[in-house]
């Protein structure tokens, strides 16, 4: 746990950068710091491993005053990945990712195999281990920035706008497949970025911080979309916020309706305006419409523009289904991708007025911290 | 005169003896080595200092405007002033040595200042970061990273000292600039070109022994020359 006890930072040309910050950082989850530039946000993040020192109050990690360890030391038990990677040019990938074993002295053998070992866990090839990092492109680097932070397995890592220089695409990527490595990890992660659809996705609570550093709200992302605490968090969080909370609510039991299908390479002599069409797994494969098709329906026939929701996903993938679907009927699978039905907008509207919205907290105030259980031992 | 000059280069007996080629190239080198040494043990901290604090730039701009004082001249100017105050031999050595220091410095300074500067600012914050000690953090990843501008810094003072150290000559050491001036002195102007040549060599083969350094100090991941295998590896983003 990382908890923040009213840290101040002004710098010496008088600007006040994070303004008595309160803050606590659960162990095992991630918070992501989100707030405009100005906000303080990554300079808050630097004092967690005094890159920068606070000029008052103090931040604890799991109960010990970070100002009581020496600086280096301390640094090497907590991850450190920032915006371009900044990875050693020098150094060849694997070197790279072992700099903090090499610093601890781990035997170099170990070093080799554990480099290795992340190599993989974060999804490189093994084959890039004796490149260097101007031959690596941009996602590719930052993945072994991830790598050289989670090498001596720390338990708190720090991320500064881990995947902002990357393309929309990648970026996607790496984030999913981040949250898949701290399913298994279970890492402390203070995360900052200045998206606040990345904030939504990444946080399991995000800080939304004000120009000046001060905390605007504290919550998990889905009780962030449906109460901003202020009209300065609601424009950050930004339009469509009612729609991209229906993220965090899973589907209820959807009324589904059986849907009859095609199966590719299958003709047919129906005449209905949309048919669906599966693979032999009885997979959703796309929409024809039997109108244009001349014989047996090919790959190319397909109207791939539907999108396809599992009954086990979120409200907003079923209505996206259905809203996406050239036959407004979405289609649902289960989670190995099978087709059980397709349901309509209207009838996904009807379960989402039926769901509850997070409620309003009683003791919700703007810069109050969400709740915590393990905030209420204060360290000794 | 090409022939005689060839002649002259080839021939045993200018080789031998106590003002034989040997001994001048010999002279020549090791006057040479002592000056970039000594610029460097005064350069490179002061350099690696100023990149890497960003403070007190004012000394390269300093050190490259000293680049405009007349060698040749200051060589006069300080024999005549410390040379009195100096017995022995000495009296002509420190005044030539230190007047090749001072045209040595400002090409070693600016490299290693260069170099340190250069450094990628996200390498330097994750070298920090990741816990390296502000020690490490220059040792480990700012001199091995500015070292492709500090080698050539060196390199260029190098030739710089190798070509001016003949002036050394005219206070009275050795070196090849004897060969120079005495055949100037005595119309000899055999002696003379063939001086010129040799000291032209011997700047290109001390340069090209320097660059082979480089390309074994320097990393492969700084000049972006290939290593081992050339596979493009596309397989993830």
């Amino acid at each position: 746990m990382i908890r923040f006890d009213r840290v101040t930072k002004r710098f010496p040309d008088g600007t006040v950068a994070v303004d008595e910050l309160d803050l606590t950082a659960p162990t095992g989850k991630i918070t992501v710091l989100v707030g405009p530039s100005g906000c303080g946000k990554t300079t808050s993040l630097r004092m967690v491993n005094r890159m920068i020192e606070p000029t008052s109050g103090a931040i604890y990690l799991d109960g010990t005053d970070t100002a009581d360890l020496k600086a280096a030391e301390m640094r090497r038990g907590i991850g450190y990945v920032i915006q371009h990677a900044g990875l050693f040019p020098h150094r060849t990938i694997v070197e790279n990712i072992g700099a903090v074993p090499t610093l601890l002295g781990w035997d170099k053998k170990r070093i080799q195999e554990r480099s290795m070992e992340l190599l993989e866990r974060v999804g490189l090839d093994p084959s890039v281990a004796r490149r260097y990092p101007s031959q690596l492109s941009g996602g590719q680097q930052q993945r072994v920035g991830v790598a050289r932070a989670l090498a001596a397995d720390p338990p708190v890592m720090l991320m500064d706008e881990p995947f902002s220089a990357v393309d929309p695409v990648v970026r996607e990527q790496l984030q999913d497949e981040f949250l898949r490595l701290q399913d298994e990890l279970d890492k402390t992660i203070i995360f900052v970025t200045h998206d606040i659809d990345e904030a939504i996705k990444m946080g399991d609570q995000v800080a939304v911080l004000r120009v000046g550093g001060r905390l605007a709200q504290m919550a998990d992302p889905a009780y962030l979309l449906t109460h901003p605490a202020d009209d300065f968090v609601a424009d950050f969080v930004g339009r469509d916020r009612g729609y991209r909370a229906l993220s965090f609510q899973a589907s209820p039991r959807l009324p589904l309706h059986s849907e009859r299908t095609l199966l590719m390479g299958e003709a047919t002599d129906r005449t209905d305006e949309w048919i669906l069409v599966v693979d032999d797994e009885h997979r959703p494969q796309g929409w024809v419409e039997p109108s244009r098709l001349s014989g047996p329906v090919t790959e190319a026939d397909l109207q791939r523009g539907g999108t396809v929701a599992r009954a086990s996903g979120s409200l907003r993938a079923a209505l996206d289904a259905a809203l996406s679907a050239p036959s407004r009927r979405g289609v649902i699978v289960d989670d190995s991708g099978e087709l059980i039905g397709t349901v309509r907008a209207h009838e996904v509207l009807a379960a989402i007025e039926d769901a509850d919205r997070p409620e309003l907290q009683d003791d919700d105030q703007a810069g109050s911290p969400a709740p915590d259980p393990a905030a209420e031992h204060t360290p000794s | 005169m090409i022939q005689s000059i060839i002649e002259w280069l080839l021939s045993p007996e200018s080789w031998t003896g106590s003002s034989g080629i040997a001994t001048r190239l010999w002279e020549h080198l090791l006057y040479s080595a002592i000056v970039v040494v000594l610029a460097c043990v005064i350069a490179i901290p002061l350099g690696l200092y100023i990149g890497h604090a960003g403070r007190a730039n004012w000394a390269v701009t300093l050190a490259n405007s000293a680049r405009a004082v007349p060698t040749l001249g200051l060589l006069f100017a300080m024999t005549l002033v410390v040379g009195p105050m100096i017995s022995s031999e000495l009296a002509f050595v420190i005044p030539s040595i230190a007047v090749l220091v001072l045209l040595a410095i400002p090409p070693v300074l600016s490299g290693a200042y260069a170099g340190v500067a250069s450094v990628d600012p996200a390498a330097r914050d994750a070298a920090r970061g990741v816990g390296m000690r502000p020690l490490q953090v220059l040792t480990r990843v700012e001199v091995p990273c500015a070292l492709p501008l500090l080698l050539s810094g060196i390199r260029a003072a190098t030739l710089q000292v190798i070509a001016t150290a003949t002036i050394a000559a005219y206070v009275g050491l050795g070196g090849l600039g004897r060969f120079l001036i005495d055949g100037l002195a005595s119309g000899d102007y055999v002696r003379t070109a063939g001086g010129a040549l040799l000291v032209a060599a011997l700047a290109l083969t001390v340069d090209g022994v320097l660059a082979l350094v480089e390309r074994y100090a320097v990393s492969p991941g700084l000049t972006g020359k290939d290593v081992g295998d050339t596979a493009v590896v596309a397989s993830t983003t």
